[in-house]
């Protein structure tokens, strides 16, 4: 057998059923299960890097579940934005639980640790099967398994998760139910499910209100679950509550699939002449991108809990996204596409550092940073990158995915996206330097000796990993805009 | 009058869903907010079986051999798999919400949204 060929459903089937066999070898030795979930992740990481090499050398990979030809049969449509989020969807996953173990032995009961990694891979398979399906309905149901997952991880977190979790669990089912009535309506003009076939077909019923109803329905069921403003109220206290990793995995990973969705809704089942000129997508969008973006960076600057600043930041983040999407322009969507990327790397390290501190000082308060930068030098080091990137300093990350949602602002003449672009920088440079001072120039005023006390080497090194990427990716951001990025350009920009 | 009675099956996925909605947005009640949620989904349920059926007479025909088909005599099939699927999806959702309910339970010894939140508001 010819696994090469067979790629793209045994990454969806190596998790689903390891997920299941992690049980089994949980109820046995409770220690295996660490290994194993390195194992599984790592081989759907190994299975990403392959899906994407195929993709840049042959072109866009069809695999026909069961041989049924499409529209018929469920088809898995792999082309470069797909195989790119599952590059970033599979590496956060693995990086992340490489970290995980001894941050959740600290915040879990040991009984609670096999079904951790039984949702965490789950959730990982759920991630995977929105990004290489190519049927609209089977997105619905990725869509859920990733949220059931989500759910039950961040229930598990502390005394307020449970709650926190039920109101997420609320509005992500309204999300989901109007993403499917989506479906439902697109099915009753077109007969079809098939994402290619959609496309075909639709151009001809552009002007019907059913179709208008179908996009707003899934439109507004994405943005529940991007938490997109002003539908964002259930992430805070989610992502707050949730354990340190669990926080790192899903703030890193879902918003960015679900932002991927929303760029195939809006750019490959609907083409890009509908999304911008029959619905005015750029007021809509832009505007309440906008929105998020300034909300999100002024809720975030009045924290005082380390995670929950985070969490406004990541709604502020999820706006620069959309930003770029709403524009319509080759610059905005490259920036929003380098963003997806960047963002994860950047959230996945500050969340990391966050459980970091958790783990040393059990405190997520900002207070806690104070004098770290003696006693835990390499997380901070890394802190220190993630914060600069979020700022927008060049020569990381951050900057050059800015660069591109800035410039294309401005090429579509709208200076008002441009300036709050700007203006959240501004903001995102007053929370992290604050903090920053804390850790480097407030460690006089405290009275504990401070000796050398990092965290443990399997958590320390995806830090200084993320740290280091961040940097690698700032300086590699051409090779990545000229390999994959500007293949995933829709046609009509 | 036509146009509510043509389209009866929509009016009352629509009410239902509203009823639903409005359970879940309204209702302080964590249990009968996951009640509003199962009428939500049920109604998207109705919804996508309806939209299969056709007029005059048309069943699920059991096919055999040489049997010649005839598209108007039976039902979509395909809307009711969807739905199948979408059961599952729901009651699934349905169980996670209910050992959430479960765990709030134990930690606060209420079901009430806003004994829950005073209870928040003591605790600090």
């Amino acid at each position: 057998m010819n696994i090469q060929a067979q790629a793209p459903v045994l990454i969806i089937i190596i998790p689903l059923l390891a997920s299941l066999i992690n049980i089994l070898i949980g109820t046995w030795r409770r220690d295996l299960c660490y290994p194993f979930a390195l194992i599984v992740l790592g081989s759907c990481l190994l299975l990403a890097f392959n899906i994407m090499d195929t993709v840049i050398n042959t072109g866009t990979i069809h695999y026909r579940i069961g041989g049924w030809a499409p529209p018929w049969g469920i088809e898995y449509v792999i082309d470069h934005l797909n195989a790119f989020i599952a590059v970033i969807v599979t590496s956060m996953s693995f990086i992340v639980s490489v970290y995980s173990r001894r941050s959740i032995e600290k915040e879990l009961r040991a009984s609670k640790i096999p079904y951790f990694y039984t949702l965490y891979i789950l959730l990982t398979t759920g991630l995977l099967g929105i990004t290489v399906t190519g049927d609209v309905f089977n997105i619905y149901v990725f869509l859920e398994i990733t949220s059931l997952a989500g759910y039950a991880l961040i229930a598990i977190g502390d005394e307020k998760a449970p709650m926190a979790s039920f109101n997420y669990v609320v509005m992500g089912t309204i999300g989901a139910c109007f993403y499917l009535l989506g479906v439902g309506y697109l099915y009753i003009m077109t007969g079809s499910l098939n994402i290619a076939d959609l496309q075909r077909l639709l151009p001809d019923l552009y002007g019907s209100t059913v179709i208008l109803v179908a996009f707003a329905f899934f439109l507004i069921g994405v943005s529940i679950k991007i938490a997109f403003f002003p539908l964002h109220t259930w992430l805070p206290d989610a992502y707050t509550h949730a354990p340190s990793a669990v926080s790192a995995v899903v703030a890193s990973t879902m918003t960015k699939v679900g932002a991927y969705v929303m760029i195939r809704i809006t750019f490959t089942v609907f083409e890009p002449r509908f999304s911008s000129e029959i619905i005015p997508m750029t007021s809509i969008l832009g505007w309440s991108s906008v929105l998020a973006i300034i909300s999100g960076s002024v809720l975030a600057l009045a924290q005082t809990d380390f995670k929950r600043t985070l969490s406004y930041i990541l709604i502020a983040e999820v706006g620069y996204i959309v930003i770029g999407l709403s524009v319509g322009n080759r610059a905005g969507f490259t920036g929003s596409v380098l963003h997806i990327l960047n963002d994860a790397f950047m959230v996945a390290c500050l969340f990391m550092v966050a459980g970091a501190v958790v783990y040393k000082k059990g405190s997520r308060n900002i207070d806690a940073f104070t004098g770290l930068n003696k006693r835990m030098p390499f997380t901070m080091a890394a802190f220190g990158i993630a914060a600069i990137s979020m700022i927008g300093v060049p020569p990381t990350a951050g900057f050059f995915s800015k660069w591109y949602l800035v410039l294309g602002t401005i090429e579509a003449g709208q200076w008002v996206f441009a300036s709050a672009l700007l203006f959240s920088s501004l903001i995102n440079a007053v929370i992290f330097v604050r903090i920053l001072e804390k850790v480097y120039f407030n460690g006089e005023n405290v009275s504990i000796p401070q000796s050398r006390d990092e965290v443990p080497l399997s958590m320390l090194f995806p830090v200084i990993f993320m740290g280091a990427g961040i940097l690698v990716l700032g300086l590699y951001s051409g090779d990545i805009i000229s390999s994959v990025i500007q293949h995933t350009v829709p046609k009509g920009f | 009058m036509e146009f509510v009675i043509g389209k009866y099956n929509f009016w009352v996925y629509i009410v239902l869903m509203m009823i639903g909605f409005y359970a879940m947005i309204a209702k302080r009640n964590l249990v009968k907010k996951l009640v509003g949620m199962n009428i939500f989904q049920t109604a998207i349920i109705l919804f996508f079986v309806s939209i299969a059926s056709k007029k005059g007479g048309a069943t699920i025909p059991i096919l055999q051999k040489g049997m010649t088909i005839n598209p108007s005599q039976y039902m979509n099939p395909l809307p009711h798999v969807l739905m199948l699927t979408a059961i599952v999806v729901m009651v699934s959702t349905f169980g996670v919400a209910l050992a959430l309910i479960m765990m709030i339970y134990k930690k606060y010894g209420t079901l009430e949204e806003d004994e829950i939140l005073e209870i928040e508001r003591n605790r600090k």
